[in-house]
């Protein structure tokens, strides 16, 4: 420690000049902002929920479940993702598939969208390939924090060109046709 | 290691095994990671039902043969064999027959990879999710030794039944490595829709749910408002030692001769020479020798019928699926002013009952059960009781107090030094002393 730092005084009012001068600093440019010069931003917060930060490009936050090609799911039901999940988001109902080479077939495979972290450990811990996630956005899922769930049976399509949005819906309700409903990105 | 890996599958994500399967085991600490085997494998038949409680995967055997010699040394019933040459060996059934004999569940237990499995566990639940707790089998009165395999953390799975399976735990002195398929698949009780979950009073046609306090003050009035013989009990061989110890104070107390706990079952049990035994209940011995064998059951619901007997309380039992005439029995619970249930499912006797009490089952608590040759052996608690059942020995301990105003037990371990102090087969024994492996009653007792 050098002996300048030693004396304590000193050092608070460094610390006080930085935190003051950013204070006049950003008080100055949210004032220019105010008076109408809209390139002086101030401080990088943002006003969520009126102002959203878009997402990046390369965020994959959309679960798909890949089929086969006759159109069941590759899912085997081994549970590695319901294991490896740290959120314990994912809830798989197993069952017999009539071909004894593949065994095991989920019967129901949801995620809860409001407890998702979007760590992609499910995709990592798959030995089948059976999930992906790709780029998109995520519907209202994380704003609105509500319980949703995907169920299996409501993704649509082998490989879809362009993936659907995750279909959202109540845990509860019947299965409905997926509803594209990509809210812009603010 | 490489050779068993040349024709087994690659499919550990989707057996059953996966998770305690020995080939698993040693290909993690010795495995060769990087396969040199360029050949295809030899397919071999799959998911192929060997009788009602194994389904065989040829593929995934090893051929080490031990589920082989378990049909021909242990229940010396042979279905099974080595079929085929060199790498199309494969285990299979002798025609005509079906895996079918009374222990075959053990090939599932024995088998180290995923060959043989258990179709009552298949897919139900990945075996990392399971908890276990030691506990002994209450399917007949041998009391094999078993672990309850618990699954809490995934509700979901097993669609929401928390004892899953049940395996075998090594006692040298009762069950070797074994138990009864009887026993394994025995445990629908506990997660059954049945269980009585609240204490229930049934007044004129409705049922009324009541606290317990108010059921300890209403089975508490109930005793007291009739005389010593106008009270029946039949208490249940399916009751730990400490319940029925606390039953016995309870009616010693009150002067109640009227006891009993054999009930014949409609269906006398089989029995062999190696585990299942007759008597399909896990404390006979123990209600003998803490002597609830005061007077005889039948007697006491004839008593009940002539109005003798005003106050009938039944534990446990079903009577109107035990031997005695329907019609008896109906007349008997009909004639009694007050029934009293206590039992962990609902069943025809206690639609007829007053009062209901409900009951934890074994897995949801402590207790001890005395088997036929009088070794004492410890269950413990894997989960908590469902609803608001309680131990029979926690509700007695209460009435107890309500009645005779008598200190409340506030763990299994007291109630059992307390016995081991009363009843002379008992002396000596404690929780520490039976450990895990039980423990004979003092000798010299009956």
């Amino acid at each position: 420690m050098r002996p300048a730092q030693r004396v304590y005084l000193r050092e608070v009012l460094s610390g006080l000049g930085l935190t003051a001068r950013h204070f006049f600093v950003n008080m100055g440019r949210h004032i220019a902002h105010a008076l109408g010069r809209r390139n002086a931003r101030g401080a990088v917060t943002i006003q969520y929920p009126e102002e959203h930060r878009g997402y990046s490009p390369r965020l994959r936050s959309l679960h798909r479940l890949v089929r086969r090609e006759d159109g069941s799911p590759r899912c085997v039901a081994c549970m590695m993702c319901e294991t490896v999940c740290p959120a314990y988001c994912i809830y798989i109902v197993a069952g017999e598939h009539p071909n004894p080479e593949i065994e095991k077939v989920c019967e129901a495979f949801s995620i809860d969208l409001g407890k998702c972290v979007f760590c992609g450990y499910c995709v990592e811990a798959c030995p089948e390939d059976a999930i992906r996630m790709d780029t998109g956005i995520l519907g209202d899922a994380p704003r609105a924090r509500a319980r949703r769930t995907r169920r299996e049976a409501s993704v649509s399509g082998t490989h879809p060109p362009r993936p659907d949005p995750v279909a959202c819906r109540p845990p509860s309700s019947s299965p409905s046709p997926p509803s594209p409903s990509p809210r812009p990105s603010g | 290691m490489e050779f068993h890996l040349i024709n087994h599958p690659l499919d550990c994500p989707v057996c059953d095994q996966a998770g305690e399967c020995w080939l698993q085991i040693y290909y993690m600490k010795h495995g060769l990671y990087e396969p040199r085997m360029t050949d295809d494998k030899v397919h071999k038949p799959k998911a192929v039902p060997l009788g009602p409680h194994v389904i065989l995967d040829a593929e995934r055997c090893i051929l080490c043969s031990r589920c082989v010699r378990f049909c021909d040394e242990v229940t010396r019933t042979g279905e099974l064999g080595i079929f085929g040459r060199g790498d199309r060996s494969e285990i299979g059934l002798f025609p005509g027959t079906e895996l079918a004999n009374k222990y075959s569940g053990n090939v599932v237990d024995i088998c180290p990879v995923g060959a043989l499995t258990d179709r009552d566990f298949r897919f139900q639940v990945r075996v990392w999710y399971l908890e276990s707790q030691k506990s002994i089998c209450p399917g007949c009165a041998r009391g094999c030794n078993i672990e309850v395999h618990v699954n809490r953390r995934r509700p979901h799975h097993a669609q929401g039944r928390r004892v899953v399976r049940l395996k075998p735990r090594f006692n040298d002195a009762v069950n070797k490595w074994w138990i009864c398929d009887e026993g394994r698949y025995g445990y629908g009780f506990v997660d059954d829709p049945s269980r009585l979950t609240a204490p229930l009073r049934r007044v004129g046609g409705k049922t009324l749910d009541v606290s317990w306090t108010e059921m300890f003050t209403l089975v508490a009035d109930g005793l007291r408002r009739y005389t010593a013989d106008e009270i029946g009990v039949i208490a249940s061989p399916k009751m730990s030692n400490e319940d029925l110890f606390l039953l016995e104070r309870l009616v010693d107390g009150l002067g109640v001769r009227a006891v009993d706990y054999r009930v014949p079952p409609a269906q006398p049990g089989d029995q062999d020479d190696f585990l299942i035994r007759a008597d399909r209940n896990p404390n006979s011995r123990g209600a003998e020798l803490i002597g609830l064998g005061r007077s005889d059951a039948r007697a006491i619901l004839n008593a009940a019928r002539d109005r003798r007997i005003k106050c009938l309380w039944v534990f446990h039992h079903d009577l109107l699926a035990s031997a005695w005439p329907e019609g008896e029995v109906l007349d008997a619970l009909l004639g009694a002013e007050t029934v009293i249930f206590q039992g962990t499912n609902a069943n025809a006797t206690s639609a007829h009952a007053h009062l209901t009490l409900p009951a934890a089952a074994y897995p949801e608590r402590e207790g001890t059960y005395t088997n036929f040759e009088g070794r004492v052996q410890r269950f413990r608690q894997a989960f908590e009781p469902l609803g608001q059942a309680l131990a029979d020995w926690e509700s007695l301990g209460c009435l107890l107090q309500a009645v005779q105003g008598a200190g409340r037990p506030s763990r299994a371990e007291e109630c059992f030094r307390a016995l081991a102090a009363a009843v002379p087969a008992y002396a000596g024994l404690s929780y520490r002393s039976i450990g895990d492996g039980g423990q004979m009653i003092a000798t010299g007792s009956p």
